[in-house]
């Protein structure tokens, strides 16, 4: 008999997938929910069946909604069950099955009535089981019990609400705001994990309230908080509030620094970590501000935990960037963590150690790391890609190995994201430094032969274009670019037909081979290649003939396209279209845009793209006033400047429209009196201030109803192609008229009135068009040296280098470059780069390097270089005067 | 659900618990964030999250790992794998904590005997537990006996109330009880 049983228990180890729950099936169980309604509640049965559903929804089974219904309804019953386990799972699958709220009544009150129970366990829950489904509605009944709850002296019960009120404050702000003094008596309590939510929820309460905080922060750090995570909080919000004062550079004392310093001797890891964390993320933090965190840090580094080492090696790294000697002191450490078994701490330690280390340590480095660069995420292969660039450009002479190991893992599998910055690491080398450029090249030649990303073959094919030619054997180049036409999809190909007509039309000597190389893709049975061809051939002179290819040429083939794209791509929408046509303006973009895309020095990026802008539709607008259209060509139109305070009784704004010879003011009117209708309204505008201008032109408009935009324009001769600037004030004149407001109807007479406008000033930057290049350094180059003005300015004392670079940007209105525009925090020099087009349609380059000159004082060298020398001098005499 | 993770807020936050098998197979997983909005979302986050993590030893100590710009901390016990995960910007040792107490909590309330059959027998204890830790991604408790105090059923109510039932339902709770105290 004994036999039997063993083997049998035998069998259930042997298999492997044994479980409960083998065999379940959603409708059986479904079925077994009945027992729910039994009116003899079996307490451990319908505990099962609950962990069953528990179990179907978990392993992702959806139910129907009918299905849900029916269960929920079921699982309401259960409520007269007074047993406490079945309860606890009832409250579980209730938050499971988010039932709808026409459902959610039928719970209420039995929900109410357990919030209000004795048993401290079904307080707790059911307020956060109620706190979960609730709507507003029934939140405003329960708010008095919730409040009581904040307060109650059971630390789990209090918890459960102050965890509840911290969810609702997403959805009902205003009523959780109501309990803030509760919160704040809860912040005192003895319990650890009340204390640390109370904490978390009088934050969020208050977290718009830039004054409460810093109060809040200052009694908390003198108090004792006991909770290591209500610390950790508190650390967090003191960082805030270190973040938004100001820095007191007198004493060269930081508010709050001794608390952060003073919980690097906590006795719990996770609040001495935070702290240091925190010191390291300070703004303009000293190295005797570091000292302290880099300590506890390195003690880290050497735990025998893998969390405890991964966490100080991660924050160190993101220290060795802005201050790497500060974290030479941890080399050794470091050295010992090359070798450990997580791979994710392993390349934290040598990418920190590759930033901190010096010249000799880099081979040895380098070997370490192609051991395992198999084994590591892309994530990691990445950060170690953007450390070998930034190694490479502090050591140049370490580029041959440092390429080598680029070009290696080139080679190796790879995700698109690890491959882009490989080549843009190689990119940048090029670029950067000159004795690698001829390797780099054919590094990149060898990779595009088995590239599976379109993208960045025909970024690759576009730079080989740009630096090949450039090279001492371009030849050597031409197999690789004229197997591309081969070998790939189309959009490769026409990428590697215009690549070629680059090198025919650089390296006079290859002509006559790449006209060869032209005609046959002249057969290709793609569109886009033959056209490509067809023009390349024609525009190179492919009759043959060796000759000089002549500027024109050159400038099509390698100038910059001086229209952003999607001002492009609307003007292509009206297909019928020249390309002078499409409007240069570039709209400034959100800011936070700006900060994604310029996140990262890329390689092979494009400007970002802006929003399509309005100018269309106000040269629209301009050429139908026959007065205007004699003007010419819209050169640029101002954003509109508001030229009355808010809500007054004439609200109006203006927009320079700038041409050759004119500029015209459109001054966009709207009346906000109901009872009242103005007639020939004309902006009267004295312009003694503004000397080089006349008058020659006005449109009055004929009416201004309530609330109906209208525009009355004035124009003004001036000297062609000048920069004129002045200031003009501005009178409204009009004829009132009063409105019956029941019929609508107007009076027949009028009253003639003025409204005193505010001034306007015509300044230098209203001639500057934004304008971005793709290239600023070949831009840059290709201008030459031959109108190029330099000067050096002193800017004074300024709040920060980014509050001057931003007046000096604005000062010229030109298009920032290349995300220079945004200033690293700490920095004490910034080169900034800014392209435009000034009026004449003479392009512009200008290079703004700022240093910090002592403590505040801003120092300036501004390198300016166009098409026309006294263009560059007029840039210099805007900054002069500005 | 979502307002928690989107708000900005510097409030320590959780964004899935995850139980799995040796084999990746889901024994209890509890996802906080929206990051993964489809159940295939989820099974593909575990599939691979499993594959990277599954040489590694993450038996004595928890282990960690970046992984899609999150923070996992990872522990191994027998045939279960336990995950945490949380934004990259998330205090890691934070993080080791609160698994570390759910750990726990799961070990007293199992008697020490954590493996997946145990486990799946046990299922409804580790929904408890899992329910108790954390609440739509806010850490509710750490400290594991605090955990499993609460998850522990002492059924003082219904032996309060013990005249109102009827004789066969005590009789049933009698040996209820009794089974209870042999099995253990």
């Amino acid at each position: 008999m004994a036999q039997p049983l063993v083997k049998k228990d035998d069998d259930r180890d042997d298999e492997v997938d044994y479980s409960p729950f083998l065999g379940i099936e959603k409708g059986a169980v479904l079925q077994e929910a009945r027992v729910f309604n039994d009116p003899q509640l079996d307490p451990r049965r319908c505990s099962q069946v609950i962990t069953k559903l528990l179990y179907l929804l978990n392993q992702g089974e959806t139910f129907t909604k009918v299905e849900a219904t029916e269960v929920f309804f079921a699982v309401t019953k259960l409520f007269q069950s007074r047993d406490m386990g079945l309860r606890r799972m009832v409250y579980v699958i209730i938050k499971e099955l988010s039932p709808s709220a026409d459902e959610v009544i039928i719970v209420t009150s039995s929900l109410m009535k357990d919030m209000t129970s004795k048993t401290d366990m079904y307080r707790a829950n059911a307020i956060r089981v109620l706190c979960r489904i609730t709507d507003g509605t029934l939140l405003t009944q329960i708010e008095r019990y919730l409040k009581q709850a904040i307060v109650d002296k059971n630390p789990v019960v209090a918890s459960a609400a102050l965890v509840s009120g911290i969810h609702l404050l997403q959805t009902n702000p205003e009523i959780v705001k109501r309990w803030s003094n509760e919160v704040q008596e809860a912040v005192q309590s003895r319990a650890a994990l009340v204390q640390f939510h109370a904490l978390a929820l009088l934050h969020q309460i208050r977290q718009n309230d830039r004054l409460a905080v810093n109060k809040l922060v200052s009694s908390l750090t003198r108090g004792s908080v006991r909770s290591p995570l209500a610390q950790c909080l508190l650390i967090r919000y003191t960082s805030q509030v270190i973040r938004e004062s100001t820095n007191d550079t007198q004493t060269g004392d930081r508010p709050f620094y001794d608390f952060l310093e003073g919980c690097l001797r906590h006795k719990a890891e996770m609040v001495i970590f935070e702290a240091a964390r925190a010191i390291t993320e300070l703004n303009g933090v000293t190295s005797r501000e570091l000292t302290p965190a880099i300590t506890v840090l390195q003690l880290f580094l050497s735990s025998s935990k893998p969390v405890l080492r991964f966490a100080a090696v991660r924050t160190l790294n993101k220290v060795a960037m802005s201050h790497p000697t500060a974290v030479t002191n941890c080399n050794i450490d470091m050295e010992s963590l090359i070798s450990d078994q997580n791979r994710s701490i392993a390349t934290l330690a040598i990418t920190t150690l590759l930033k901190t280390g010096n010249e000799s340590s880099v081979d040895r480095l380098m070997k370490q790391i192609t051991n395992f660069m198999s084994d590591i995420a892309d994530e990691f292969k990445i950060v170690v890609v953007d450390a070998i660039r930034s190694l490479c450009l502090k050591f140049p002479l370490k580029h041959r190995s440092l390429m080598n190991f680029l070009s290696n893992i080139l080679r190796e599998e790879g995700g698109f994201e690890y491959k882009k910055a490989i080549v843009d690491s190689i990119v940048i080398l090029i670029r950067d430094i000159p004795e690698a450029k001829e390797s780099g090249l054919l590094h990149l030649c060898e990779f595009i032969e088995d590239c599976e990303f379109t993208y960045l073959s025909t970024q690759i094919l576009h730079f080989l274009g740009i630096e090949g030619p450039k090279t001492s054997d371009p030849s050597k180049y031409i197999r690789y670019i004229y197997n591309r036409v081969h070998l790939e999809n189309a959009t490769v190909r026409a990428g590697a037909v215009s690549t070629l007509a680059k090198f025919g039309a650089m390296v006079d000597g290859l002509k006559p081979r790449i006209f060869v190389l032209l005609r046959r893709c002249l057969f290709d049975n793609d569109d886009e290649v033959r056209d490509r061809a067809t023009l390349y051939l024609n525009t190179l002179g492919g009759d043959g003939a060796v000759v000089e290819t002549d500027e024109g040429v050159k400038e099509f083939l390698f100038g910059s396209l001086d229209v952003p794209l999607v001002n492009l791509e609307n003007s292509l929408k009206n297909y019928a279209f020249d390309i002078n046509s499409v409007p240069k303006d570039v709209k400034t973009q959100p800011l936070a845009e700006k900060k994604a895309t310029s996140k990262k020095p890329t390689g092979l990026g494009a400007p970002p793209p802006g929003p399509p802008s309005t100018v269309d539709a106000y040269e629209k607008l301009l050429s139908s006033i026959p007065e205007f259209a004699s003007f010419g060509k819209l050169f640029k139109s101002s954003a509109p400047v508001e030229l009355t305070e808010a809500e007054t009784e004439y609200a109006v704004n203006v927009v320079k429209h700038i041409f050759d010879g004119h500029v015209v003011f459109q001054y966009n009117c709207r009346n906000t009196i109901p009872e009242q209708l103005l007639e020939n309204v004309t902006v009267i505008v004295d312009a003694s201030e503004a000397e080089e201008f006349a008058e020659v032109d006005s449109k009055p408009l004929r009416q201004l109803p309530y609330d109906s935009p209208g525009q009355t324009f004035v124009a003004f001769e001036k000297p062609e192609g000048v920069s004129a600037v002045g200031k003009f004030s501005n009178m409204l004149r009009f004829i009132v008229k009063e409105v019956d407001p029941s019929t609508g109807e107007a009076e027949d007479d009028g009253v003639e009135d003025e409204y005193q406008l505010e001034d306007l000033e015509l300044v230098a930057a209203d001639y500057m068009l934004k304008v971005g290049v793709s290239n600023f350094r070949n831009a840059w180059e290709s201008m030459g040296v031959d109108f190029e003005h330099v000067d050096e300015y002193g800017l004074g004392p300024r709040d920060s280098l980014a509050e001057a670079v931003n007046a000096v940007i604005n000062l010229l209105g030109m298009q920032p470059c290349e995300g220079t525009e945004v200033i690293p925090p700490n920095s004490r020099s910034h080169t900034c780069l800014l392209s435009g087009v000034y009026i004449g349609n003479v392009k512009v380059l200008v290079r703004l390097q700022f240093g910090l000159d002592g403590p505040k004082d801003v120092a300036m060298k501004l390198a300016v270089r166009s098409e026309d020398g006294t263009v560059s001098d007029a840039i210099h005499e805007i900054v002069a005067s500005g | 659900m979502s307002g928690f993770f989107l708000s900005g807020n510097s409030c320590p936050a959780v964004k899935n618990i995850l139980i799995l098998d040796s084999e990746g197979k889901r024994v209890a997983v509890k996802y906080y964030s929206d990051e993964w909005p489809t159940n295939s979302a989820k099974l593909a986050f575990e599939k691979s999250l499993f594959g990277r993590t599954l040489k590694s030893n993450a038996r004595t100590e928890a282990e960690i790992t970046i992984f899609d710009s999150n923070i996992v901390i990872y522990k191994f016990v027998q045939d279960l794998h336990f995950f945490i995960t949380g934004g990259d910007d998330e205090n890691e040792l934070l993080l080791a904590t609160v698994l570390q107490g759910l750990f726990d909590a799961i070990a007293l309330r199992l008697r020490n005997t954590i493996d997946k059959r145990e486990a799946l027998e046990n299922l409804d204890v580790i929904f408890l537990c899992i329910d108790e830790v954390v609440d739509q991604g806010m850490i509710l408790e750490t400290d594991a006996n605090a955990i499993a105090g609460k998850v522990a059923i002492q059924n003082m109510d219904a032996s309060a109330t013990l005249s109102e039932q009827t004789i066969s339902q005590a009789l049933a709770s009698a040996r209820e009880h009794l089974t209870k105290t042999l099995l253990k």
